[in-house]
């Protein structure tokens, strides 16, 4: 069990090193940077000076060695263009993008996986083709278009939610349906598989024998066996909400880190972007490694190294 | 004569406009083993299933009545049935490994036969598990089913389904999967069990040794009906369906000639789709005429206790 938990954690750590390497060498490949910062009509000397004062003039590798010492004292540096930390910049972005996720989340694992599981359960019937067709629907739909239609249907129209902004609990409302619909489109179908290959195994027909009822042993036997492929994407899935909310935070105007970093990318604020990227990946990491964890607790094969 | 424990009569099972078991009957005694063999896909485990009602929804029951001791079960609705199985009516599989849930504890799983959690159960499970043979049960019984052989998984089978002391067990191949002398133990413990707990068991197997081995009495599938029934000595003595005959042929024995031929049995089972209105083993049949392909023949009385579904059944040698 600590093996497999010490395994894991190396792992995350060198993916995360690698990460914010790759991150660091990415962005010095855009070009120089100072260019994008001095005004137009620059003098040559200007430029030169300004390069120096930034730092960018030293070797990419002295550069890197920098920006290593700077994050192992957690600093992220100064935004070129806002002139502030970005620590800051960015962390006062980062719960609007969390509450985003996790209101994400609970629309795509809590219509997903009970809708999966009714699938698999009640193969064949109208109830499970309803399901498909509605699953379909939220696979199919683009996010940003979904989320022009929520903000006329329910905004504009209705009348009953917030079309914009992030200033009440109703603001999270359609910006996680937008973006919790794909997900739970996943979700449904990643558990209507599992669950349909663990109801056709052995122990189940055994349970049943020994005179559970057929959701009793869903309940007690099926679902647990069944939570291991679901875990696994559920972690993968976190990478594709980050992903979806630069959409759907600019489509909502959401005050979170993917506006953030459209903001940034538009501004050529790219300390600002590096730091995002670099965080989203840390979050990716994480929950794979959360989701590892996971795997141990369901299931003692794995927890006792078999 | 005491009242069997188990009757089944005239069960047909169908799958679309197949009639895959076609009026099968028997009965089994309490204490008693009753071997039901055939080839595979002769019906013999759609038959467990329908007994326990949990046949695959591709399945129809056409016909058919089980009693369990006084009581006719066939009609009862799902939740009574529900409360019979795993306490009056219990059933073992092939794989033992695959039947149990690799996530739950062996003592969870036994547990749960009673209805009850490990924790309340514990003293039952663990006497159960010493019953089944398990040596050191106090640490089995918190072990998940990886941690176990094929062999020790079987004995947890068997301990699942014979702690709420059910009157009948049925025993869908229980050793297949098993190696040779691990067979021989759970056999041994079939036979002892059926015996000190008045267990009836049907045993289905399509390997006449195990047949040899454990049964009171057996009953010879082909293509889902009955051939021949009878006590298991009469019947390896001398055999009156040419099945019979040609299946016992064909088990080789260590008196043969080294690297003689063995029996074998020409030709295939016929698909639902090829059966005709006579016997199904026509075709293979070595006394088969012009009648036994237009007409079924019965199951009928050929002395000592003996059914056989053969016109020349006294010609059968």
């Amino acid at each position: 069990m600590l093996r497999h938990i010490a395994g894991r954690v190396g792992q995350a750590i060198v993916a995360t090193f690698g990460v914010l390497t790759m991150v660091f060498f990415v962005m010095r490949l855009s070009g120089d940077p100072t260019l994008l910062l001095v005004p137009e009509g620059a003098t040559a000397e200007q430029i030169a000076a300004l390069r120096h004062q930034l730092g960018f003039d030293r070797p990419l590798v002295v550069q890197y060695g920098a920006y290593l010492a700077d994050l192992a004292r957690l600093d992220l540096g100064e935004s070129l263009v806002q002139r502030a930390p970005v620590a800051g910049i960015v962390g006062e972005r980062i719960p609007y993008t969390m509450a985003l996720a996790a209101g994400s989340l609970v629309v795509a694992l809590g219509i997903g996986i009970p809708a999966g599981i009714a699938m698999a359960v009640w193969r064949g019937s109208v109830l499970e083709r309803a399901l498909a067709a509605f699953v379909l629907t939220g696979q199919s739909l683009p996010t940003f278009w979904s989320g022009i239609l929520l903000i006329l249907l329910f905004g504009v129209n209705l009348g009953w939610l917030p079309t914009s902004g992030a200033d009440s609990l109703g603001s999270l409302v359609m910006p996680s349906v937008a973006l919790g619909a794909l997900t739970m489109s996943t979700f449904a179908r990643m558990t209507r598989i599992a669950v349909l290959d663990e109801l056709s195994r052995d122990y189940v027909a055994a349970a049943r024998a020994r005179g559970l009822s057929l959701a009793a042993a869903v309940g007690r036997h099926v679902l647990r066996n069944a939570a291991i492929p679901v875990v696994t994407v559920t972690a993968l899935e976190v990478g594709n909400l980050l992903a979806g909310a630069v959409i759907v935070e600019t489509v909502f105007a959401w005050p979170g880190i993917g506006q953030l970093a459209i903001q940034s990318i538009a501004a050529r604020d790219f300390l600002v972007v590096q730091t995002v990227v670099l965080f989203v990946s840390v979050v990716y990491v994480g929950t794979n490694l959360l989701a590892d964890l996971a795997y141990a607790a369901i299931d003692p094969r794995i927890r006792m190294g078999a | 004569m005491t009242q069997p424990a188990l009757v089944v009569e005239d069960l047909s099972l169908a799958i679309g406009p197949a009639q895959v078991v076609d009026g099968v009957g028997f009965s089994v005694a309490p204490g008693e083993v009753l071997a039901l063999v055939g080839e595979s896909g002769c019906g013999k485990s759609l038959t467990a299933q329908a007994v326990m009602r949990l046949l695959p929804a591709a399945i129809r029951q056409v016909s058919g009545r089980v009693r369990l001791g006084a009581e006719e079960i066939s009609a009862l609705p799902e939740r009574r049935m529900r409360e019979l199985r795993g306490r009056r009516l219990s059933m073992i599989f092939q794989e033992p490994q695959a039947a149990l849930d690799p996530l739950a504890t062996v003592g969870t799983q036994v547990a749960e036969a009673l209805r009850l959690s490990v924790a309340q159960a514990r003293p039952q499970v663990r006497k159960m598990l010493e019953d089944v043979g398990i040596s050191d049960p106090d640490r089995r019984i918190d072990q998940y089913p990886f941690e176990l052989s094929g062999g020790m998984c079987q004995r947890v089978m068997i301990a699942t389904a014979l702690i709420s002391g059910p009157a009948v067990l049925l025993a869908d191949e229980p050793t297949t999967a098993l190696d040779v002398t691990i067979q021989a133990q759970i056999l041994d413990l079939l036979r002892r069990l059926a015996t000190e707990r008045q267990t009836a068991v049907v045993l289905i197997t399509h390997d006449m040794g195990v047949v040899a081995d454990i049964a009171d009495r057996v009953a010879v599938m082909y293509a889902g009906r009955i051939a021949e029934t009878g006590p298991t000595e009469a019947i390896f003595a001398a055999p009156r369906h040419p099945y019979t005959a040609l299946l016992l042929a064909s088990i080789p024995r260590l008196s043969d000639v080294p690297k003689s031929k063995l029996a074998v049995i020409e030709g295939r089972v016929p698909t639902p789709a090829e059966f005709g209105p006579g016997c199904r083993f026509a075709g293979r049949c070595p006394l088969a005429d012009a009648h036994c392909a237009e007409a079924t023949p019965p199951l009928r009385s050929v002395g000592d206790g003996r059914l056989s579904a053969c016109f020349h059944a006294e010609r059968v040698r």
